[in-house]
């Protein structure tokens, strides 16, 4: 965080990115359960810099689409009091009106709207066999009621669209990419064959940027296992330049516009 | 709106918290109500309270109740599957869903999720599906689950149809409790409506038994964007069809609907060869699917494939969901469609959606007397004797009494 906000204090890199007042939400990914989820302890690390940052602890929401899942990944779920809440959006519910850029339609989760004006995108890396990766774009498949009808055609353009609106844009400030636990092959279920320890954390502000680097990793993995590119299996994740495109502009796919900064 | 739980804050709110039952047949008279329906019209719906079985109670997406193992699909390695319901075949990994939302895999099994699981319960007009050649004047106990296997930018259901099943209200309604319930409000047929039933064709099967052995039929409204196989075996088990023919063109299809017209047609074939008495719907779209040259060419394909006997319903779009950007058919369109069709020799083209235009009535293809009249959705006189015409005893196609 220091070395992406260029402070010499991480209290001074978070105060950066949050205030005292904002409504922080930590929208992690518990689809892969204890196996491949994002980590507890990392988000109880990121939850005590955002309370040394100033947000009180009950502003601060861990969430996925389904609690459930969240208990499944490991997480206690916590409703009320001055704790940080945890909870999926089975407990809030989606908004009865839509939000529509492009292709998407879609009605979107109360946390996000009701709850949150600062988003922090907390991912893992991981193989899926329709969109070929799934890390900090696709990840916001998991804020709408309606996800399943965005996986044709290698959910491409649909991801990108997806995080065209404004509610998810216009909040998302930070993406930290737990790659603690990666997968390079048969995703998003958990395949622990299939999966390494890649002990690594991706953070960015840039979901394309980041996205494309974690493309690469997976790449480079699958190349070492002796398996084929993704794009040689048809499922080269499109949607990744899709968002970087004049139309959609969330980011750069450039690596040469990529400034990677290894810690 | 179709009604849902109202949450108003997450902290306060019950995960899984039942709905009674006097919330959940206002869920199912504003799903009505959505569907311009019967109860808009002053239908009469018999006692709320009494249309839910008792025992009906919180469902969960862990409720094992609602959860069968689908019947159409085959297993691939790496515990993958593939559907073979629709032609869509989603290839499907572990812990994910089908296009429709409806259908999980776990650990390579495939799972319907709606099985019984009914959020949308009414008793309607068999004209509003609709079906203007069978059984006239009768009322359709009508349920839906959620789901859908295409994604129409027109839906006007689209809070049930687009959304997973623990996104909507819902109450246990085993194959049993719709025959009784059918029988209860004096309706001779079950109707799968509201949002798509192709995708929940093992509930739709079981509860088209159940109601052929309490003594009531069943019909479908559907998209008709299924494999043949299981068509064959799920449609088998209904004693009418209404397929929404959504356009004549590929690219609308790919476009609007988000799905393909050849199955559609193909279905539509099958479902001739199988002897189901079938009616169907075009919904025309200001710009969209209202050519000279699309409406000749569906009447000429009609004709050439299915009979020149086919009820053919052109109905007018009102602005939903995805398209709001549109007006509403203007009804010269609607007339024009008809007169085309008309003079391609189709016998029984309909206007439909505009109350009281002469072209919702069914007229004698050889005498051209008026021989249903119908008001709104009802069908306020029915001249048809032994299946004929009573002027000049010309046939008229249909099932027109019980």
């Amino acid at each position: 965080m220091q070395a992406l906000f260029g402070r010499d204090r991480t209290v001074e890199a978070w105060r950066h990115l949050v205030q005292p007042g904002d409504k922080v939400s930590l929208k992690v990914n518990t689809l892969g359960g204890r196996g491949i989820s994002t980590n507890v302890q990392l988000v109880a690390a990121i939850c005590e810099r955002l309370q040394e940052a100033g947000v009180k602890a009950s502003d601060i929401l861990v969430w996925d689409r389904d609690s459930d899942e969240l208990e499944r990944a490991g997480f206690h779920l916590a409703v009320g009091g001055d704790r940080v809440q945890c909870y999926g959006t089975d407990r809030a519910g989606y908004e009865d009106e839509l939000a529509a850029w492009g292709s998407v339609g879609s009605c979107l989760s109360k946390i996000l709207t009701r709850r949150t004006n600062v988003l922090i995108n907390l991912p893992v890396l991981k193989d899926h066999d329709g969109a070929g990766v799934t890390i900090a774009l696709k990840n916001m498949y998991g804020v709408i009621h309606n996800p399943n009808k965005y996986h044709p055609d290698g959910c491409n353009p649909y991801v990108a669209d997806l995080n065209m609106l404004p509610e998810i844009r216009s909040k998302m400030r930070l993406i930290i990419c737990d790659a603690t636990t990666a997968m390079y092959e048969g995703g998003p279920g958990y395949k622990p064959e299939h999966s390494w320890n890649a002990n690594s954390l991706l953070v960015s502000t840039d979901p394309v940027a980041l996205d494309h680097t974690g493309w690469k990793i997976i790449e480079r993995k699958r190349a070492e296992k002796g398996w084929k590119t993704l794009a040689a299996e048809e499922r080269a994740p499109r949607y990744i330049a899709t968002a970087a495109d004049a139309e959609h502009r969330l980011g750069t796919n450039d690596p040469t516009k990529i400034s990677l900064i290894e810690v | 709106m179709f009604c849902k739980l109202d949450v108003e804050d997450a902290v306060n709110h019950t995960f899984g918290r039942p709905l009674d039952r006097r919330s959940f047949m206002k869920c199912a008279l504003a799903s009505g109500a959505a569907l311009g329906s019967g109860a808009a019209l002053g239908m009469a719906v018999a006692e709320p309270a009494a249309a839910i079985p008792s025992g009906a109670a919180a469902e969960t997406e862990a409720d094992t109740r609602y959860v069968f193992e689908a019947k159409f699909y085959q297993k691939l390695p790496n515990r993958k599957i593939k559907c073979k319901l629709c032609p869509r075949e989603c290839a499907v990994g572990d812990k994910e869903r089908g296009y429709c939302g409806v259908r999980e895999n776990r650990g390579g099994v495939y799972y319907t999720l709606v099985h019984s699981r009914v959020c949308a319960a009414h008793v309607d007009p068999i004209e509003k599906k609709p079906l203007f050649h069978y059984l006239p004047g009768t009322t359709a106990f009508s349920i839906a689950t959620a789901g859908c296997n295409v994604n129409c930018k027109f839906c006007q259901n689209w809070d049930i149809s687009q959304s997973r099943p623990e996104e909507v209200p819902a109450h246990f309604m085993p194959p049993q409790s719709v025959a009784e319930l059918a029988r209860q409000y004096e309706c001779p047929t079950i109707a799968y409506t509201y949002s798509e039933p192709v995708v929940f064709a093992e509930y739709l099967m079981d509860a088209a038994d159940a109601g052929h052995a309490a003594g009531v039929r069943s019909i479908v409204v559907s998209n008709g964007y299924m494999q043949e196989d299981a068509m064959k075996e799920a449609y088998g088990k209904m004693d009418a069809v209404k397929i929404d023919l959504k356009s004549f063109t590929e690219s609308y299809y790919s476009k609007v609907v988000t799905g393909q017209l050849k199955p559609v047609l193909d279905s539509l074939v099958t479902l001739r060869k199988m002897g189901k008495w079938t009616e169907i719907v075009y919904l025309v779209l200001p710009t969209l699917n209202d050519s000279d040259e699309e409406f000749r060419g569906l009447a000429q394909w009609i004709k050439a494939n299915l009979g020149t006997d086919v009820p053919l319903h052109f109905t007018q779009f009102h602005p939903q969901y995805l398209l709001k950007n549109l007006p509403i058919t203007p009804v010269p369109t609607l007339e024009r469609a008809k007169e085309i069709a008309d003079a391609e020799g189709l016998h029984y083209v309909y206007i439909g959606n505009v109350p009281g235009h002469p072209s919702q009535n069914t007229y004698c293809p050889k005498c051209r007397k008026m021989l249903v009249e119908r008001v709104g959705f009802t069908a306020s006189q029915v001249l048809i004797r032994k299946n004929s015409c009573p002027f000049c005893q010309q046939p008229i196609p249909g099932i027109w009494h019980a």
